[in-house]
C-alpha cells in the first residue's frame, strides 16, 4: 500500500502514504505551551484584560487618523458593564462616526475588501464573546 | 498730509547722506587746511618738495645735515598729507555724484508715490458721488485694495516659512515598502500619538509586491487602472495597503496633536550620522531623529552579460520589481512579444506561469500573443527550496501552463540583432560543443536582489559578510536608536540561528516587531514567519522555517485521489493562518489537478508535506498543495523535538482531508 523511496543520493526520503496509513491519531506529543508567553503574538484582549491595539484583527483602526477616537470608543465599550453593553458610550461612538465620515475612503462601509470597519466590528463582537 | 511728511523725510535723508559723504573726507581735508593756514610755509613747502627731488643727487655736507633732515621729515609728512587730501577729495566728489544719482531715483519714487496718493484721494472724492454705477464702484474698491496691499509690507506667513519636509522626526523610517508599513502601523498602535516620518524612494505610497507576479496578470484592465487586482477567490483588493487618506500631511506632521504617519515620496536617505542622529536626503535636506528604522529592502540584481549592454539592449530588458515594471511588461506581453525570463526562483517561476497564462488567454481572444520562455542554470524551478525531484516535477507544472522552460542553461551572451530582436547565447549541456541561441523580443531578469546597505558606511553599521544585510541582534536592533527590518536585515533567530529572509510575511512580522521595540518593548524575533508561492492556478505551497534544499528532507505524499482545497488570505494579503481546515466549496476550486494527466502513479507529488531536518530536528516545512495548516507546522518547528517517525508526524497534517 504505502512505500518509501530515496532520491538525490539518499538525501531526500519520500514516502507515499494512503489515507488509512495516516488515519489513526498521531503519537507525537507537542510541548506544553506557556500560559502567557510574552513573546507570542496575542489576540484582541490580553491576558491582563487590556486591549491589544496591535491586533491584526483591528485592521489598523487604532493606528490610522481616527485611531484615538476609536480607542476611546472601544475602551468605553469594553469596560461597559451595563445590561446594554455600550449604552453609556453613545457620545464616543458618535465622535467615531463623525471621524469616519471625514475619511470616507478609509472607513467607507460599502467597500468590503479593505474595510477595517468590518474587521473591527467583528473584532468587537469576538472580543465580547471570548471568555476572559 | 502724508505727502509733505514724506518729502520732508526724503529731504532729511538726502541731507544726511550728503553730510555723511562729506564728513569722512572732510576731517583730514579740514585738518590740512588748518595746518597750512597755521604754517606760512605752504607754498614754500610745495617748492621745496620739487627742490628736494632735484637735489637728491647732490650730496649735502655734514654741517647742514641735521637741519636738512628735519626739513626732509616735514616735507615727507606734508607730501603724505597732500596725497591723502587728494585721494579723499576725489572720493568726496565721487560720493556726491553717486548720491545725486540715487537721490534722483528717490525723488522719482517719491513723486510716483505722490501721484498714487493723489489718485486715491481722487478716488475717495469720486466715491462720495452717489451717482456712480456699481461696476465703477467695485472697480474703485479694487484699486483701493491694490493700493492698500502695496502700501503695507507683506506679512510673513507661517505656512510659507514652514519647510515641506520637517527637520525633525520623532520616528524616522527609511524606506517605504512592506516592512516600513508594518512598522508604522505597529508604532502607532503602541504609541497612540506617534509622529512617524517615512522617507521612500518609490513613486507610490506603500504597496504590496506579491500580487505583481501573480494576481495582477489575471486581472482586467479596468481594475488595474485603479491599481486594484482580483484575487483567486474573486475578491477585489487595492495594491496599496492604505488609501492616501491614511497618511498625514508631511509639512504639518509635527504640529498634529494626535500625530500621524507622513510619507515623503521620491527621496532617498544618502547619509546617516549616528553621532548626531541626523539623516541626510539626496537633495541635501537634513532630518534629525529620535529613533530610526532602516527598511531599505533590496535592488534587483543583474547579470554580467547585461552589464555591458548597449542602450538598445537595455530598452528590451526589465529588472522586475515594482508597479511601473508591471505596467511596462504588461504592455510588452499584450503586444504579442516573445518574452524570455531569466531566473528559476520564485519571481521567475511565478512570472513564467502568469505570463504564459496571459499569452494563452490573449491568443484565445484573437489578440497578439508571444512565446514565453524561462531559462535557468539549475535543474528545476525553485531548486533552492524544493528537493531536486520536487523541483523537477514543479518544472513540469510550469510547462503545463504553457511556458517553455529550459533548465541547466548558463547564459553566456546577449545582443540585439539586425531585426531588433534580442539574441541570447548559451551552452546546451546536451550539445556542449556549440553555442545555442534563443531569440526573443524582451528579456525579464529575475535573479534575486541585493540588499540595500549603502547607509552602512556613513552610519558605521556592520554588514553580514555571508548573507548580506545589516547585522542586527535578536530584537532587530543595530544601535540603541536604530533598528532594521525586512529584506535588508540579517538578524538572529533564537530557534534557527542567524538569517536573512526575503519574503513578504517576514517583512510584515519583522516590521511589526521592530515597530513595537521602537516604542519601548524588548521582544526578540520569535513568531516564525511564512512564505508561499503559486505556480499558476494549479500548484501552490506554503512554507515555514529553514527550507534549504541542501538540508536532508523527508516528505510524505498522499497516495490516492487528490482533493480540492481553498486557501484564504487575510487583510495583509497573507494566507490566513488557521488551525481549522475549512470545508471546500464546490465553486472555489483552486488547486485541482486534472485526472487525465495520469498522475495517479508512483511519481505523483500532487499533495504532501516536506520536512527539512538538521540533526534529526525539523527546522523547516513545506506544505505542498496542502493549505491552512501552517499553525501546526509552526508549532512543530517551535518545539524543536527530535523526530524519528515521520509517518506519525505527517498524521498531524491530515493531508488527505478535504
Amino acid at each position: 500500500m504505502s512505500f518509501c523511496t530515496k532520491e538525490g543520493n539518499g538525501k531526500d526520503k519520500i514516502m507515499f502514504l494512503t489515507k488509512d496509513d495516516l488515519s489513526s491519531p498521531s503519537t507525537i506529543r507537542h510541548k506544553e505551551d506557556e500560559a502567557f508567553d510574552p513573546w507570542e503574538p496575542h489576540g484582541l484582549i490580553l491576558p491582563n484584560g487590556s486591549i491589544n491595539w496591535d491586533c491584526p484583527c483591528l485592521g489598523g483602526m487604532a493606528s490610522g487618523p481616527c485611531g484615538l477616537v476609536f480607542r476611546r470608543a472601544y475602551t468605553c465599550f469594553h469596560n461597559s458593564s451595563s445590561q446594554m453593553k455600550g449604552a453609556e458610550c453613545m457620545s464616543d461612538f458618535d465622535a467615531l462616526t463623525k471621524c469616519f465620515a471625514k475619511y470616507p475612503k478609509l472607513y467607507g462601509g460599502k467597500d468590503k475588501s479593505n474595510s477595517p470597519t468590518d474587521a473591527a466590528t467583528s473584532a468587537l463582537v469576538d472580543g465580547i464573546n471570548t471568555p476572559k | 498730509m502724508q505727502t509733505s511728511h514724506l518729502t520732508r523725510l526724503a529731504s532729511i535723508q538726502h541731507f544726511n547722506l550728503i553730510k555723511r559723504s562729506l564728513t569722512r573726507p572732510t576731517g583730514p581735508v579740514l585738518r590740512k587746511l588748518i595746518a597750512s593756514e597755521a604754517s606760512p610755509t605752504t607754498n614754500y613747502v610745495r617748492s621745496t618738495c620739487e627742490f628736494r627731488f632735484a637735489s637728491t643727487t647732490t650730496s649735502s655736507s655734514n654741517d647742514g645735515q641735521n637741519s636738512h633732515d628735519e626739513e626732509q621729515k616735514k616735507k615727507n609728512i606734508t607730501n603724505l598729507m597732500y596725497l591723502a587730501g587728494a585721494v579723499t577729495g576725489l572720493g568726496a566728489i565721487y560720493t556726491i555724484f553717486q548720491n545725486r544719482k540715487s537721490s534722483k531715483e528717490k525723488q522719482d519714487a517719491v513723486s510716483a508715490y505722490d501721484a498714487k496718493q493723489l489718485k486715491s484721494q481722487h478716488a475717495d472724492d469720486k466715491l462720495d458721488a452717489s451717482k456712480k454705477t456699481l461696476v465703477e464702484k467695485v472697480g474703485d474698491l479694487q484699486d483701493r485694495k491694490l493700493l492698500a496691499e502695496e502700501e503695507q509690507p507683506e506679512e510673513l506667513n507661517k505656512t510659507d516659512l514652514t519647510p515641506v519636509i520637517p527637520s525633525f522626526a520623532q520616528y524616522l523610517i527609511i524606506g517605504g515598502g512592506t516592512a516600513a508599513l508594518s512598522a508604522f502601523k505597529s508604532i502607532r498602535a503602541h504609541d497612540a500619538t506617534a509622529k512617524v516620518l517615512v522617507i521612500s524612494s518609490e513613486k507610490y505610497y506603500p504597496y504590496m509586491r506579491p500580487p505583481l507576479s501573480k494576481d495582477v496578470w489575471y486581472t482586467d484592465d479596468n481594475l488595474l487602472n485603479q491599481h486594484m487586482f482580483k484575487q483567486w477567490n474573486g475578491q477585489e483588493k487595492s495594491l496599496f495597503f492604505f488609501d492616501n487618506e491614511f497618511y498625514a500631511d508631511v509639512k504639518t506632521l509635527n504640529d498634529e496633536e494626535n500625530g500621524g504617519v507622513g510619507v515623503v515620496l521620491g527621496r532617498k536617505v544618502v547619509n546617516l550620522d549616528l553621532k548626531t542622529s541626523v539623516a541626510k536626503l539626496d537633495n541635501g535636506w537634513e532630518i534629525s531623529f529620535e529613533k530610526c528604522l532602516i527598511a531599505t529592502g533590496g535592488q534587483p540584481k543583474s547579470l554580467k552579460v547585461f552589464q555591458t549592454a548597449s542602450n538598445r539592449l537595455k530598452s528590451k530588458l526589465t529588472l522586475y520589481r515594482g508597479i511601473d515594471d508591471f505596467f511596462a511588461l504588461k504592455k510588452v506581453v499584450d503586444s504579442g512579444a516573445d518574452v524570455t525570463i531569466i531566473g528559476g526562483g520564485f519571481l521567475g517561476s511565478e512570472l513564467a506561469c502568469s505570463l504564459a497564462h496571459r499569452a494563452t488567454e490573449n491568443d484565445k481572444r484573437g489578440n497578439p500573443s508571444g512565446k514565453i520562455t524561462q531559462l535557468m542554470p539549475e535543474t528545476g524551478n525553485i531548486s533552492k527550496v524544493l528537493p531536486e525531484y520536487l523541483s523537477k516535477w514543479a518544472t513540469g507544472r510550469v510547462r503545463d501552463e504553457g511556458a517553455n522552460v529550459l533548465t541547466n542553461v548558463e547564459l553566456i551572451g546577449a545582443s540585439v540583432v539586425q531585426d531588433g530582436k534580442v539574441s541570447l547565447s548559451y551552452i546546451d549541456p546536451q550539445n556542449p560543443k556549440k553555442t545555442s541561441y534563443i531569440t526573443c523580443d524582451h528579456v525579464v531578469v529575475a535573479v534575486g536582489i541585493e540588499p540595500n546597505t549603502d547607509l552602512a558606511k556613513s552610519a558605521g553599521l556592520e554588514v553580514d559578510p555571508d548573507q548580506g544585510g545589516f547585522l542586527v541582534n535578536a530584537e532587530l536592533q543595530a544601535r540603541h536608536n536604530v533598528w532594521v527590518a525586512g529584506d535588508a536585515a540579517s538578524f538572529y533567530d533564537i530557534n534557527l540561528g542567524r538569517r536573512r529572509v526575503e519574503h513578504y510575511d517576514h517583512a510584515i512580522v519583522s516590521g511589526k516587531l521592530a515597530g513595537e521595540n521602537m516604542t519601548g518593548a524588548h521582544k526578540p524575533y520569535w513568531h516564525q514567519s511564512t512564505f508561499w508561492s503559486d505556480l499558476g492556478p494549479k500548484v501552490g505551497f506554503e512554507a515555514i522555517g529553514l527550507t534549504d534544499s541542501q538540508l536532508q528532507t523527508v516528505a510524505v505524499y498522499a497516495k490516492g485521489k487528490p482533493t480540492d482545497e481553498e486557501q484564504k488570505r487575510d487583510s495583509e494579503g497573507n494566507r490566513e493562518q488557521q488551525d481549522v481546515v475549512p470545508e471546500a466549496t464546490a465553486n472555489d476550486l483552486k488547486h485541482k489537478l486534472p485526472e487525465s494527466k495520469g498522475n495517479l502513479d508512483k511519481d505523483d507529488y500532487s499533495k504532501g508535506v516536506v520536512f527539512y531536518l538538521k540533526e534529526n530536528k525539523v527546522v523547516g516545512i513545506v506544505l505542498w498543495n496542502v493549505f491552512n495548516r501552517i499553525a501546526i507546522a509552526r508549532k512543530i518547528i517551535k518545539d524543536q523535538q527530535e523526530i524519528t517517525n515521520f509517518q506519525e508526524l505527517a498524521k498531524l497534517f491530515n493531508i488527505h482531508q478535504d
